[in-house]
């Protein structure tokens, strides 16, 4: 009598893992994979307020891309995101470069450096915004040190307001670009190091020649992160210009926020949506993948 | 020792410049990044004649807290002048079930996938982790439907599935790379001796999991309060969390625009993960980092 039942209980047992797997997994198969269907179906359709099952093929990203809130939306992620991703990781790596010279108060400093990055994107522009206020603001006290040509009122310029969002970005993430390159830093083999230095090489060429070299990995981590990071932007440019003034300093996250719940044209905010998703996937399937395959090999 | 000291006092010369030029760029730096937390906090504590009197960066006259409570339970949010504060607990309500959800399926996730590999389990993980970086526009639209069909649109039920479903890859992520670097040995060992699956989960891998619990339970958390982006979309009203009524808070514009209250509701808004990060700062230093240097 116990013996089949206990079969039965041996086949689920070997199978437990995958049953454990699967809510998980399921859940993620329908509202990640499924709803990327869902999304890219509906971008194909004349869908308005309201979802509508027709295809009609590619017309609505031609619309898209007739639109010129969508090119000012593509352009302003251009500058927005390469300026963000530079200045970013220059200042993470020059931050953890200086903070790794036998800092007293590194403790300290690390944790001011790192605070942004605990806040929301929500704050930051809140705060910057009242930064940056014309007539309230910073523009306001430095004038009265005696510097009258000073300029901070971005977030009210056509031209200035997109690099008001680098600027707040920046101040975002750049301790969090600072974290990892100093993590990076302290794990390269101290035994080369200290073999150069015998050998007679500066500081300054053991930075050049090896340790930088070494942190290649990281400087990648950091890119993708921070590309993907200015891709989805979005928060902050709700609080800290609005997407204003006009639409001169939207990106492509507020502009498919728009289009979907603002303007009634549904399946053209599909089609931007669609668009973001394959600019993520060009960026981090091929690192995904390297990723993945370098841990097996190595 | 004694060869050394004759380079010395060159070296030293050059040395103390350098290290004068390094802290000034530090202080520099720390300056920049505190500029923003003095202005807000400075400014919650003026009131708005001297806000408008006088210098940004000056310090407020003395400690008047009257922008906080106004921020709190009386400022205006749309059409309803109930202060931050329903909002405050709606985040909470929301936070702590999604937190605990997504990090339990997260820890039994990657403890499946690390210790009992099965076929295929190394394409469900690179299947899940491609769920960290999916852009959430892309889900938004059929969100919206789904919670509609659900019928919990506008409800923190709705959050909570939304954050709990979308932080599952993270959190799987999490503890798959910590579970990777557990030896093998320890669970073969207990198979042989006739422990289960779960058993071992509870006995063997689970006491040595709290150091990874706090990193996903602390990202989870962060996440989850700073979120704008699905808040905005799936809710109005009161149902909303917390950083939408801020922004809304914001931007309601009926009256005299009260800037010591804006700012004070940042501070509100930014006190749970401030004071998380503050009280175990070396673990979300370990969440992003982990979160980022993956394999």
């Amino acid at each position: 009598m116990s013996r089949p039942q206990l079969k039965i209980l041996d086949r689920v047992a070997r199978v437990l893992p995958q049953i454990v797997v699967a809510p998980s997994f399921a859940l993620i198969l329908f509202f990640v994979y499924g709803f990327i269907i869902w999304t890219g179906y509906i971008s194909l359709t004349k869908s308005k307020m309201l979802p509508n099952y027709n295809l009609i093929g590619f017309r609505p990203y031609e619309r898209l891309f007739q639109m010129d809130r969508w090119s000012v939306a593509l352009e302003n992620l251009f500058i927005f995101g390469f300026l963000f991703i530079v200045i970013a990781i220059v200042i993470g790596c020059l931050l953890a470069i200086l903070l790794d010279q036998k800092i007293r108060a590194e403790g300290a400093i690390r944790t001011i450096y790192l605070y942004p990055m605990a806040i929301s994107f929500i704050i930051t522009g809140t705060a910057w915004k009242w930064i940056m206020n014309p007539s309230l603001g910073l523009e306001t006290v430095v004038r009265g040190w005696g510097w009258e040509s000073f300029s901070f009122g971005w977030t009210n310029s056509e031209t200035m307001a997109v690099y008001a969002l680098v600027m707040a970005a920046v101040w975002q993430a750049s301790g969090f670009v600072m974290a990892l390159f100093l993590s990076a830093l302290r794990s390269v083999d101290q035994d080369i190091i200290k073999a150069a230095s015998l050998d007679g090489a500066s500081p300054w060429k053991i930075y050049i020649r090896i340790i930088l070299p070494s942190m290649r990995p990281v400087f990648m981590s950091a890119v993708v992160i921070l590309a993907h990071l200015a891709i989805k932007s979005f928060d902050l440019v709700v609080a800290l210009t609005g997407g204003g003034p006009g639409y001169a300093s939207t990106l492509p996250a507020n502009f498919m926020y728009e289009m979907t719940f603002r303007r009634n044209e549904i399946a053209v905010g599909a089609a931007s949506a669609m668009i973001m998703l394959a600019t993520v996937a060009a960026i981090m399937v091929p690192y995904l993948y390297s990723e993945l395959r370098g841990k097996k090999h190595g | 020792m004694a060869d050394h000291s004759t380079f010395v006092p060159a070296q030293n010369r050059s040395n103390v410049g350098l290290r004068i030029l390094l802290w000034a760029i530090l202080i520099a730096f720390a300056i920049w990044f505190l500029l923003p937390a003095y202005v807000v906090v400075g400014t919650s504590l003026k009131d708005l004649g001297e806000i408008r009197g006088g210098s940004l960066l000056a310090l407020p006259h003395e400690l008047n807290f009257t922008a906080w409570r106004h921020a709190w339970s009386e400022a205006c949010i749309g059409v309803k002048c109930t202060g931050l504060e329903p909002y405050f607990w709606n985040s909470v309500i929301m936070a702590i079930p999604s937190v605990l959800l997504s990090t339990l399926l997260g820890a039994l996730t990657g403890y499946a996938l690390t210790k009992w590999r099965f076929r295929g389990a190394n394409v469900v993980f690179a299947l899940i982790l491609f769920g960290c970086f999916v852009p959430f526009q892309v889900v938004i639209l059929p969100m919206a439907q789904t919670l509609g069909k659900i019928g919990i649109t506008n409800t923190v039920y709705g959050l909570i599935l939304v954050h709990t479903v979308y932080g599952l890859a993270f959190t799987t992520l999490f503890f798959r790379n910590y579970y990777v670097t557990i030896p093998d040995e320890l669970v073969r060992a207990a198979t042989i001796d006739g422990a289960g699956f779960f058993t071992i989960f509870r006995r063997i891998i689970l006491p040595l999991s709290p150091p990874i619990i706090v990193v996903s339970v602390i990202w989870q958390f962060t996440q989850i309060w700073n979120d704008f982006l699905f808040g905005a979309s799936f809710t109005t009203g009161g149902a909303q969390p917390i950083t939408v009524a801020m922004n809304n808070l914001v931007n309601t514009t009926t009256g005299v625009k009260q800037y010591n209250v804006d700012m004070a509701a940042a501070l509100i808004t930014a006190a749970p993960t401030l004071f998380v990060y503050i009280v175990a700062g070396r673990y979300f230093v370990r969440g992003l980092t982990a979160g980022s240097v993956k394999g």
